[in-house]
C-alpha cells in the first residue's frame, strides 16, 4: 500500500493524516480524523450527505482524493457553531422540525450556508435548485425550505 | 380495552405544543452516532461477497486463497452457518436470505463474507474468492412468474389444487356478498389493469453495523434498526446464543420505512466477529442496499367496479399479483384485505396472490401493500365518475365507509375518519384554484391499519426532579419529543424538565419494532402509565412527609397538594422537593409500565394534487399537492406535519420516477440513486397539510397512528391528475416522462 | 356462543366455513377453544393471527373481553414499515 501524506486545514484547525493513495475524502475526515458528522448515503455524489465545503466551495466529500486536498481548507457540519453558539441555519433547523432521522442534516446544513453566504435573499426556487443535490427521504423538504428562509431573514437582521 | 377513555374535549398543556427535540442540538451539530458512526478498538472491516446472477446453482466456493491473504481474519460462507431454526420455515428463509445455502436466488444474494483489518485488504480478499456457478432459468416479472412453464424457484411451494411446484406462495380472499349479482345491479361497469412497479424505502443511511462476540459468546451489537428487541431475537436464534447475552443497541435511525424491520447483514457480521474474535463493522453500500435489501412489492392488478346511475357502487372485485421476492410472503393478502377499505360496498371480493421471483426478498415499506391497489381502485373510481358525469370527490363521497359499513376486510368498522377527510378535501380552497393549460387536478383516498403490540418504558425521578424517560422504540422521526410531552402532561412538569431515552436490550423489556405506525402510539400510551405510576409513589412519599392518608393527598400541577380538613394550608411538595426528600422517604422514585397497547386505530387520508404536464417531453411537476388525515391528537404537530409531507413526497417519487429496472439477465440495472430517482427538493413544492384531529377513543389522550397512511393515496391521487391533464387514462406506475408520451401516441393511434 | 367469522387463508383450517361458532368470552378463551376444536388452525395462530372485536383489530393483548353478542372476526396478523 503506497500511502500519501496530507496536511490540511479542517473547521480551522491544522490537521494531518496519511492515508491510502486511493482514498476518497469522507473515508479520511470520519475514519482518520473522527468527524463522523460527514454522512455517507451512496459514495458516488448522488446524495449529498457527505457535502463539504473545500476552500469555500461546495464539494462531496465521496468524489474527493484525499490526497488532492493537501493544502486546502475544509468545513464540515461540525465547524458550523460559532463561540458555542449554533449557527442560525442549525438553530432554525431544529425550530422548524426540518429534520426527521437527521442523517441528510448535515450536509444539507453545509449546502445551504455556502448558499446563503452568496445569495443572503434566496428566493423558494433558488433555495430548491440550490438543495438539489442533497436528498432528504423523510421530510419532503417543506420544512427544510422554510427553515433556510427563516434563516436567511435571520442572517439578514443581523447584517443590517 | 378498559383503558380510561375521558379523552374527549381533554385539555392539554404541553402536549400539542410545537417543542424543540431533544436530539436536535446532536443531529445539527454532527454528533449524533448513526449505524456507521461507532468504532471499536481493533474493529475489522466487514465486507460481502454477492451473486452476480439472478438465479444460480452454486457448485463450489473456495476460499483458501482469500484465506491465505495478510490481514484477512475471517470468511464465513453457508458452511459456516449450522442451520438451527428447527421447523420454523419463516427463521430459515430469514438465514437463507443473509446467506445463500447451495443457490444464489437474487442478484446481489449474499454469498460469502470477509472481515479484514482494513477495507483494501477486505476488498483484495474478495476478488481472490473463487465461486462457480451454474446459471439457473430466472424470472423476475410477477405475471411471467405465474405463468405456467415458468421456471421454479422453491420446489416446497406447491399449488394448492394440483399439488405441483408453483411460484405462488399464497393466495388469500377477502369481501362479501355476492359480486356476480352486485354487477348485476349496475349501470356502468369498469374493468382495468394497473401495474406498478417495485420501488425501496430509499433511505439515506445504508444499513450499517458494529458487531462484537466475545470467546465466551456473549456479544454487543450497535446497530441501525427499527427494532433493536427483534434483531437481538432474530440474531441470537440465528447463532444459537441467549438473547439475555446479546445486548442490542439501536443507533441514531437514519430512515427505515419499513427497510430496517428485517436483519440482512447482523447475523453474518456477527457470525465474522465470532470467527475473528474481534469486532467487525459492516456498512452496506449504496448498491447493496438496492440489490440486496428489502423493497417493496412489483404489482399487476385488475379491478372492477360496477356503480348505479346515482353512483352508489353495487358491486367491486380486485385480483392483485404481488412480487415478494426470492421468499415467501404475504404482501398480496395484506394488499386483498385493505384495497377497498375506504368505501361502504355491498359486493366486494378482493383475491391477492403472493407470487415468488427472482428478487430481493420484500420486505415492509410504510403502510406496506396499500399504494398499489389504491393507485389501480382510485383510478377506476375517477372512470366510474367520468362515466357517470359526476365529481369525483361526489362519488367518494356518496361511497365512503362510515360507522357501521362492513369493511372489505370483514369487521364492521367503528367511527372512522374517511368522510371527515373527503368533507375538508371537498371544501378545502385548494379545490377551487384555477387550472391552467396542461395541468390537471387528481384526488385521491387511502387508508391503513396502524397497530400498537408489546412496549415497555421506563420513568426514572432524578435527585433533582428531573425525569429520565426510556423507552424502547426507536425513535424515527421525532418521536423523544413527542413522548417527553407526554410525560410533561401527565406530570404536570415543563417539557424541559423530562428527557427521553431510547433504552438497549439489556436495559428494557421487550418492545416491538417501530413499525406500524406504533411508536408514539403505544410508548405514549406506556409513558402516560408509567407517569401515573409514579405519581401513585410521589404522592406516598408527600403523604409520608405530612404523616396523613394517601387519600388526602392529589398530585396537580407538578405537586402533592394535601386536601381535606386541616390540611388546606399545607404547602404543595414539588416534584423537586419531593424527589430532594427521597432518600429518606424510601429511596428513588420511579414509574414502570408494560402494555400491550392494541388498537392504534385505523386511519384515512384524502390527498389533492394538481401536475403540470408537459406534452412535449412528458415530464410531470407537482404544482400543488395537498394532504387531509384523520391523525388523532397530534402531539407535537410539527413531527405529524412531517410525517405527512413526508409520505406523500415517497408517494410522489414512486408515482413519478422510482422504479426497479431489470435486466434480460435478470440483473438489477439501476442500483444507485443517479438512476434510481427519489424526488429532489426542486421537484417538489410546499406540501399543505391539514391535520383533523379525530381522537382514538382506545388512547388515553385520544392519539392514533399517523406515519403511514400519507404514502397510500399519492400514486392515485397524481395518477389522476396526470390522466386529467393529458386526458389519457395512465395505468403503470411510474408514470415517467416515455410512459406518459408512449400512452399519449397510443392513444392517438 | 359466539359467531367468529373467518376471512382469506383461516377458513380452510376449518373446513371451508367462513363462520364458526365458538364458547368463549375472551380472546384466550376463543382460541385455546378454537384450536381444541379446529387443530388445523394452530398453524395460523403460530404464524400470527389477529382477532377483531367489533371492529376493533387485537394482535397481542388476549385478555380483552368478548361480550356473547359481539362481531368477532379472525384475521391474518398484518405488519407495518
Ligand atoms: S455519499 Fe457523497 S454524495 Fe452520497
Ligand atoms: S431527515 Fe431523514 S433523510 Fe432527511
Amino acid at each position: 500500500m503506497s500511502g500519501v501524506h496530507v496536511s490540511t486545514t479542517i473547521n480551522g484547525d491544522p490537521v494531518e493524516f496519511a492515508c491510502p493513495q486511493d482514498e476518497t475524502l469522507i473515508n479520511s475526515l470520519r475514519d482518520r480524523v473522527g468527524l463522523t458528522g460527514v454522512k455517507e448515503g451512496c459514495g458516488t455524489g448522488d446524495c449529498g450527505a457527505c457535502s463539504v465545503t473545500l476552500d469555500g466551495r461546495l464539494v462531496c466529500s465521496c468524489l474527493v482524493l484525499s490526497a488532492e486536498v493537501n493544502g486546502k481548507e475544509i468545513a464540515t457540519v461540525e465547524g458550523m457553531v460559532e463561540d458555542g453558539k449554533l449557527h442560525p441555519l442549525q438553530q432554525q433547523f431544529i425550530e422548524h422540525a426540518a429534520l426527521q432521522c437527521g442523517i441528510c442534516t448535515p450536509g444539507i446544513l453545509v449546502a445551504a450556508k455556502v448558499l446563503l453566504e452568496r445569495n443572503p435573499n434566496p428566493s423558494e426556487e433558488e433555495i430548491r435548485y440550490a438543495l438539489a443535490g442533497n436528498l432528504c427521504r423523510c421530510t419532503g423538504y417543506d420544512k427544510i425550505v422554510r427553515a433556510v428562509q427563516a434563516a436567511g431573514k435571520e442572517m439578514r437582521k443581523k447584517s443590517r | 380495552m378498559g383503558h380510561d377513555s375521558t379523552y374527549t374535549n381533554q385539555k392539554f398543556k404541553v402536549v400539542g405544543t410545537r417543542v424543540n427535540r431533544p436530539d436536535g442540538v446532536d443531529k445539527v451539530t454532527g454528533r449524533a452516532k448513526y449505524g456507521a458512526d461507532a468504532y471499536a478498538p481493533g474493529q475489522l472491516v466487514g465486507l460481502f461477497l454477492r451473486s452476480p446472477h439472478a438465479h444460480a446453482k452454486i457448485k463450489k466456493i473456495d476460499v483458501s486463497k482469500a484465506e491465505k491473504l495478510d490481514g484477512v481474519k475471517a470468511i464465513i460462507t453457508s458452511a459456516d452457518l449450522p442451520d438451527l431454526t428447527g421447523d420454523d420455515r419463516d427463521l430459515t428463509d430469514i438465514l437463507e436470505n443473509c446467506m445463500a445455502r447451495g443457490r444464489a436466488l437474487y442478484d446481489g444474494h449474499a454469498v460469502a463474507a470477509v472481515a479484514a483489518i482494513d477495507m483494501q485488504t477486505a476488498k483484495k480478499a474478495l476478488k481472490l474468492i473463487k465461486i462457480s456457478y451454474q446459471k439457473l432459468p430466472h424470472v423476475t416479472d410477477v405475471d411471467q412468474a405465474m405463468e405456467p412453464g415458468a421456471p421454479i424457484i422453491h420446489d416446497f411451494v406447491r399449488d394448492r389444487k394440483t399439488g405441483k411446484p408453483s411460484n405462488v406462495c399464497k393466495i388469500s380472499q377477502f369481501g362479501h356478498g355476492d359480486v356476480e349479482a352486485g354487477f348485476a345491479e349496475a349501470d356502468v361497469i369498469i374493468e382495468k389493469t394497473f401495474k406498478t412497479e417495485q420501488t425501496h424505502q430509499g433511505y439515506i443511511e445504508p444499513h450499517a453495523c458494529l458487531a462484537n462476540i466475545s470467546s465466551d459468546n456473549t456479544g454487543e451489537l450497535w446497530v441501525t434498526t427499527q427494532g433493536h428487541f427483534g434483531f437481538r431475537s432474530t440474531c441470537a436464534e440465528l447463532l444459537g446464543m441467549d438473547v439475555a447475552k446479546l445486548k442490542v443497541t439501536s443507533s441514531e435511525i437514519g430512515g427505515g420505512f419499513g427497510g430496517k424491520t428485517h436483519v440482512w447483514i447482523e447475523p453474518i457480521a456477527l457470525a465474522l466477529s465470532r470467527k475473528a474474535n474481534r469486532p467487525v463493522k459492516v456498512v452496506m453500500s449504496r448498491d447493496e442496499v438496492f440489490r440486496a435489501s428489502g423493497p417493496t412489492s412489483a404489482t399487476s392488478i385488475d379491478v372492477k367496479i360496477g356503480a348505479k346511475k346515482d353512483g352508489t357502487i353495487t358491486g367491486a372485485t380486485a385480483d392483485l399479483r404481488y412480487t415478494n421476492g426470492a421468499f415467501p410472503g404475504f404482501w398480496a393478502m395484506l394488499g386483498s384485505m385493505i384495497s377497498f377499505a375506504c368505501y361502504d360496498i355491498k359486493h366486494v371480493k378482493s383475491i391477492g396472490y403472493d407470487v415468488i421471483v427472482n428478487r430481493p426478498k420484500v420486505a415492509a415499506y410504510r403502510a406496506p401493500s396499500a399504494p398499489m391497489p389504491a393507485f389501480a381502485i382510485e383510478s377506476v373510481m375517477d372512470l366510474i365518475a367520468a362515466e357517470l358525469k359526476m365529481k369525483p370527490i361526489e362519488l367518494r363521497i356518496k361511497n365512503a365507509a362510515k360507522e357501521g359499513t362492513r369493511a372489505s376486510y370483514g369487521p364492521t368498522y367503528g367511527p372512522i375518519g374517511i368522510g371527515p377527510t373527503l368533507d375538508a378535501a371537498k371544501n378545502h380552497p385548494h379545490m377551487r384554484a384555477r387550472l391552467k393549460k396542461n395541468q390537471g387536478r387528481g384526488v385521491a383516498c387511502g387508508f391503513w391499519f396502524n397497530f400498537g403490540g408489546q412496549t415497555c418504558v421506563d420513568l426514572n425521578i432524578g435527585i433533582d426532579g428531573s425525569v429520565n424517560l426510556i423507552v424502547g422504540t426507536v425513535d424515527v422521526g421525532g418521536s423523544r419529543a413527542s413522548l417527553a410531552l407526554i410525560a410533561a402532561e401527565e406530570l404536570g412538569i415543563p417539557y424541559e424538565q423530562v428527557r427521553a431515552n431510547v433504552g438497549d436490550t439489556a436495559s428494557l423489556g421487550h418492545n416491538d419494532m417501530t413499525d406500524g405506525s406504533r411508536g408514539t402510539f403505544s410508548s405514549g400510551m406506556a409513558t402516560i402509565f408509567a407517569a401515573r405510576n409514579a405519581i401513585t409513589v410521589l404522592r406516598e412519599r408527600a403523604a409520608k412527609t405530612w404523616d396523613i392518608p394517601l387519600e388526602s393527598v392529589i398530585w396537580k400541577e407538578g405537586a402533592a397538594r394535601a386536601t381535606g380538613k386541616g390540611n388546606s394550608n399545607r404547602p404543595p411538595l414539588s416534584l423537586k422537593e419531593l424527589a430532594a426528600s427521597a432518600p429518606n422517604t424510601g429511596g428513588p422514585i420511579a414509574g414502570h409500565n408494560e402494555v400491550v397497547a392494541d388498537n392504534a386505530g385505523v386511519s384515512f387520508a384524502s390527498h389533492i394534487c394538481d401536475v403540470e404536464v408537459d406534452p412535449e417531453t412528458g415530464v410531470t411537476k407537482v404544482i400543488r399537492y395537498t394532504v387531509i388525515q384523520d391523525a388523532g391528537k397530534a402531539v407535537h404537530p410539527d413531527y405529524v406535519e412531517g410525517q405527512l409531507q413526508g409520505g406523500a413526497a415517497q408517494g410522489i417519487g414512486w408515482a413519478l420516477n422510482e422504479e426497479y429496472v431489470y435486466g434480460d439477465d435478470g440483473c438489477l440495472q439501476n442500483p444507485g440513486f443517479l438512476d434510481y430517482r427519489i424526488p429532489v427538493c426542486s421537484d417538489l413544492p410546499f406540501i399543505d397539510t391539514q391535520i383533523l384531529e379525530i381522537p382514538n377513543p382506545d388512547h388515553p389522550y385520544g392519539i392514533r397512528g399517523v406515519g403511514e397512511t400519507s404514502i397510500v393515496p399519492p400514486l392515485a391521487a397524481i395518477g389522476n391528475a396526470v390522466s386529467n391533464a393529458v386526458g389519457v387514462r395512465m395505468n403503470h406506475t411510474p408514470m415517467s416522462p416515455i410512459r406518459i408520451l408512449k400512452a399519449i401516441e397510443d392513444s392517438k393511434a | 356462543m359466539l359467531s367468529v367469522s373467518l376471512t382469506g387463508a383461516l377458513r380452510s383450517a376449518v373446513g371451508g366455513a367462513e363462520c364458526v361458532q365458538i364458547q368463549a368470552s375472551s380472546i384466550r378463551e376463543l382460541i385455546s377453544n378454537l384450536s381444541d376444536q379446529y387443530p388445523n388452525i394452530r398453524q395460523h395462530i403460530d404464524t400470527g393471527i389477529a382477532v377483531a372485536i367489533d371492529g376493533k383489530i387485537y394482535r397481542d393483548n388476549w385478555d380483552v373481553e368478548i361480550s356473547a353478542d359481539a362481531e368477532v372476526f379472525l384475521l391474518p396478523r398484518i405488519q407495518g414499515g
